[in-house]
């Protein structure tokens, strides 16, 4: 005998009884998909909302929390920045180039119908090895996916890290942020417009079909196993072209002042968009599914109420500006229907061919799903063999040499090569700075980001590999000279139903809600990808961080790499022996051991005030995190860049490679001119910083004592060679 | 008679880098003016530039729609009577599927689209936007396309070639030519190519992206100063 249908669509018993507790009854088809779309794990955040309640969300810049499509963060003068990560892992390890181009489209939806301008998006992205086939095919369907879909859409890529382990093999992470501008006060949120009862529902942009139906129930709420193939027609299928006609309608009917509201269709579709604007006006809403455009004839109600058709948004409309708003509409060449007209009442009554085929309390749908407190364990640990404890007489440069090849800190050039960065005219800095730059127009403002996940650490341990990447954002986002403002942030995981996988999230939690409290960068909003497994092999927990910061005046951005001879270099925090997790560890010693390194959240928030007040005193040349890889990696790469190289010494009592690989935190590698020593020396001293003055840019050798000394050109050639060698490709 | 040169940049639907240009233009000096695909009139503009982007999502081909948009109709006449014309990037596809420039622009060599920074040799100060280089200079300008690559038949080769009808190549820094600086696998390393008449340019390169030495190169700088000339030469004729 076959599961029930609600079973089939996802729903648990326990869910499926508090259904007929709601209504009273059973449900019929439609209503069934309605719930199991809306309550499926990726809409509801039934096994993690408990959790999430507990991270610091308010700050003084917070403009809107988490709860809206996006974050909202105020930077001065009116101007606001609007940003939101997610996830679209699941459809990318189907169909990887469809399923990384919707990602952008829905993020960039996100943006928009909060009323900003899209401006900058970012992908964190993290793959198995590329010496697997499939993982290549995964990796170049994915990026084209992405350019193929960001380019044309006019919305610069300016960044986002790429990680490759094992793991990701069956279930490689895509994530998506983007980063909107809007003014203030004329952000589109629950509170800034007022809909009536009697007005309009207006479904705009393309039409209805059949792809993508269940797709955040059956596949991004359930792990991918044998067979997932077959799950390829919940895939939606993405025209940016139709997406850019979104963008400019939707910022031109704000602007105009034509809405009283607006809200995009992503995952489970028009049911999730009829219920979130009628639950949030506090109305019902009668919904007529016939005048719904379709590309196919003979679509049941289930299927149009849960479609996950691109390039959608629902606006609702006061009957008298309704001729003005298909006017517009028309004018960017998009469809509209008046689909639904807002009623007194909480009910969503949907009619279809002349019956009523579902009847539901909207605000059922969105506020009364479940919530589980799922059961935690701490999994056994394994072998806790610290490996900066273990001797090591291997060659110096030749360690350096397979760290810079290691594919998670080689250039990734050939990836963001097919990235359109530079429309809009307005991007300082780009994926080679460790915190990208975009200036808001019309002022000398600079909004600086940066995205990170430390799944390596987290794997040692969840709360520490939480807490690194809350602070290497923070840093990466402080070497430019900006201050971290807040965060966003998308957590992928494995199944939440394991004791041990909802152990490594509540410790995540813990750890971004310990670090974001200490670093003063509060919790706009974020993402959950949960199911991340297959078989036995889950992905390890990666929290990823979208960290938004403020650079007062772009002009003092400070750029990583050194831009020529004769600047001291200087590195600035303390390194301790913390190989855990490493670079180093994986690449040279083949082994992934120990403890993450240590986070004292004091230090780096001195190091940070430390890069914003010297940066804002302009006596920093180049800034560079120093962080994975170590200082050997930062100093490469800070060489590498230009192609300045350096003679450095480093005093320590560690053995030289763990003074050289370890990647202890709260450190950087900073260039400044001989005038501006005496002053920058000042500044650790106010800021109570240990700076160490380790030797001078120039040459063309890259020299650490007597350790290394290779020609920065070589570095080169191994740094950007490394990934198109991988991928077949002559270098 | 003003001393501001007004040019036009048309918007088409999926267009990306018209406002970019419209700003390019500001900040050079000049006065952008919006102009809409659909319409029929100029505004009174002395140039047209056709922005970068995906007009109609490169469906069919890129820039094969837009060519037909009622605004081209005008533009074609507007182009006739000497007034100059430029096309970047989807601009230049456009232009050459209205058949204004000779040639045609399909898939890069790599069949990926690539960003980054390229050098141009100026090979003529024939034309609207290079009437102030010399040849044989090099410009900085950025790329973004991932339909770049020039081709043609022999005998239009044989033609553009023959009658010094390329505008760009792409080059090292100091001019030379060679493989490796070809993004595309253009023929014969062509990035832009003019009209006989020299008052209708296109190229792949975004010299709008090249103005403002805050986020990117300067080549573009000089392109916009010979464009402006040659719009204000026009208006006062």
């Amino acid at each position: 005998m076959s599961d029930p249908l609600y079973r089939q669509l996802g729903l648990q018993d326990d869910e499926h009884e508090r259904i007929v507790t709601t209504l009273g009854r059973e449900p019929n088809r439609a209503e069934l998909a309605m719930y199991s779309v809306m309550w499926s794990e990726h809409c509801s955040y039934k096994s993690s909302k408990i959790h999430l309640k507990t991270l610091p969300t308010e700050g003084a810049a917070v403009l809107v929390g988490p709860g809206q499509d996006a974050g909202a963060v105020d930077i001065g003068d009116g101007d606001a920045v609007v940003f939101k990560m997610e996830s679209h892992s699941h459809p990318s390890a189907i169909e990887p180039y469809q399923g990384a181009a919707t990602g952008v489209g829905g993020i960039v939806r996100d943006i928009i119908s909060m009323g900003a301008r899209p401006v900058a998006l970012l992908d964190p992205l993290m793959f198995g090895p590329l010496t697997e086939p499939r993982n290549r095919w995964l990796f170049e369907g994915v990026i084209a996916g992405i350019g193929g879909y960001g380019n044309c859409i006019g919305v610069p890529t300016i960044g986002g890290e790429i990680r490759f382990a094992e793991a990701h093999s069956s279930n490689p992470c895509v994530n998506v942020m983007c980063v909107g501008l809007a003014k203030a006060d004329e952000l589109v949120t629950a509170q800034s417009l007022t809909p009536h009862v009697g007005s309009f529902m207006v479904l705009f942009g393309a039409a209805t079909g059949r792809d993508g139906i269940g797709g955040v129930s059956v596949l991004a709420s359930a792990t991918l196993e044998e067979g997932a193939d077959a799950s390829r027609p919940s895939v939606q299928i993405g025209d940016p072209f139709a997406e850019k006609l979104l963008i400019e309608a939707s910022l031109e009917l704000i602007r105009e002042g034509l809405l009283e509201g607006l809200q995009d269709l992503g995952g489970a579709g028009i049911s999730c968009a009829l219920s979130e604007s009628a639950a949030r006006a506090g109305m019902g809403a009668d919904v007529d599914l016939d005048v719904v455009p379709l590309r196919e004839e003979d679509m049941e109600p289930f299927e149009i109420l849960t479609s996950e058709s691109q390039e959608r948004m629902l606006a609702i409309v006061h009957p008298a500006k309704l001729e003005a708003v298909q006017a517009l509409c028309t004018r960017w060449g998009l469809r509209t229907a008046v689909i639904a007209t807002l009623v007194e009442g909480g009910t969503l009554a949907i009619r279809h061919r002349g019956e009523v085929v579902a009847e539901v309390p909207a605000r059922s749908l969105t506020d009364d799903g479940p919530e589980y407190d799922r059961p935690i364990a701490e999994p056994e640990r394994g072998d806790g063999a610290d490996p900066a404890l273990s001797p090591f007489d291997g060659d110096l440069g030749e360690a350096l040499r397979a760290v810079l090849a290691a594919p998670s800190i080689a250039s990734k050039a050939w990836v963001w090569r097919q990235y359109d960065r530079i429309v809009q005219g307005n991007t300082v800095a780009g994926p080679e700075s460790d915190g990208a730059v975009i200036r808001v127009p019309n002022s000398l403002k600079g909004v600086v980001v940066s995205s990170d996940g430390k799944g390596r650490f987290g794997r040692l341990d969840p709360y520490l590999g939480a807490m690194h990447a809350v602070a290497e954002s923070a840093r990466n986002v402080a070497v430019t000279g900006a201050r971290p403002l807040a965060i966003t942030n998308c957590l992928n995981f494995g199944n939440p139903e394991r004791p041990e996988v909802m152990w490594q999230f509540a410790e995540s939690i813990r750890g971004m809600r310990d670090a974001c409290a200490g670093l003063g960068t509060p919790v706009t909003g974020g993402n959950v990808s949960f199911y991340n497994e297959s078989g036995d092999s889950a992905i390890d927990p990666t929290p990823v961080i979208g960290m938004l910061g403020l650079l007062p005046d772009y002009r003092l951005c400070v750029p990583s790499a050194f831009p020529g001879p004769g600047l001291a270099i200087y590195l600035v925090g303390e390194t301790a022996a913390e190989l855990g997790g490493s670079e180093f560890a994986e690449a040279v010693l083949g082994s992934v051991t120990g403890m993450p390194p240590a986070l004292d959240l004091a230090k780096e928030r001195a190091l940070i005030e430390l890069l914003v007040a010297a940066a804002a005193e302009t006596v920093l040349v180049s800034a560079h995190d120093c962080g994975d890889g170590g200082v050997a990696v930062a100093l490469a790469e800070c060489a590498i860049g230009l192609g300045h190289g350096f003679a450095v010494s480093i005093p320590t009592d560690l053995p030289a490679h763990v003074a050289l690989f370890s990647e202890s935190a709260s450190r950087a590698v900073v260039s400044v001119a001989p005038l501006d020593e005496e002053a920058f020396r000042g500044l650790a001293d106010v800021h109570a910083v240990p700076v160490t003055r380790i030797g001078e840019s120039g040459g063309p050798r890259a020299v650490i004592d007597a350790a290394i000394d290779i020609p920065v050109s070589e570095l080169e050639g191994i740094w950007s060679s490394s990934i198109p060698r991988l991928l077949g490709e002559a270098v | 008679m003003s001393d501001i040169p007004r040019v036009g940049v048309v918007t088409f639907p999926g267009s990306l880098d018209d406002r970019d240009a419209l700003h390019a233009i500001d900040a050079m000096g000049g006065e952008g003016v919006a102009l809409w695909h659909a319409e029929h009139d100029l505004r009174g503009v002395d140039a047209v530039v056709l922005p970068g982007g995906f007009s109609y999502g490169d469906y069919l081909r890129c820039g094969a729609i837009a060519a037909r948009a009622p605004l081209m109709a005008t533009i074609r006449a507007f182009a006739d009577r000497g007034a100059p014309v430029l096309g970047i990037c989807n601009g230049f596809q456009i232009l050459c599927e209205a058949g204004l420039l000779p040639g045609a622009l399909i898939r890069n060599e790599s069949l990926r689209f690539v960003c980054d920074n390229v050098w141009l040799r100026v090979e003529t100060s024939q034309t609207c936007v290079t009437a102030g280089l010399v040849p044989g200079e090099t410009i900085e300008v950025p790329i973004k396309h991932g339909e770049g690559q020039w081709v043609a038949t022999p005998e239009q080769l044989e033609r553009v070639e023959g009658d010094g009808l390329v505008v760009f190549r792409y080059a090292g820094p100091d001019g030379g030519l060679d493989d490796a600086f070809n993004p595309n696998g253009a023929t014969n390393h062509i990035a832009g190519v003019r009209n006989v008449a020299g008052n209708v340019v296109g190229l792949m390169p975004h010299p709008e992206h090249a103005v403002d030495p805050d986020v990117g190169p300067t080549g573009g700088q000089s392109l916009f100063a010979s464009l402006f000339e040659a719009a204000l030469a026009g208006a006062s004729a």
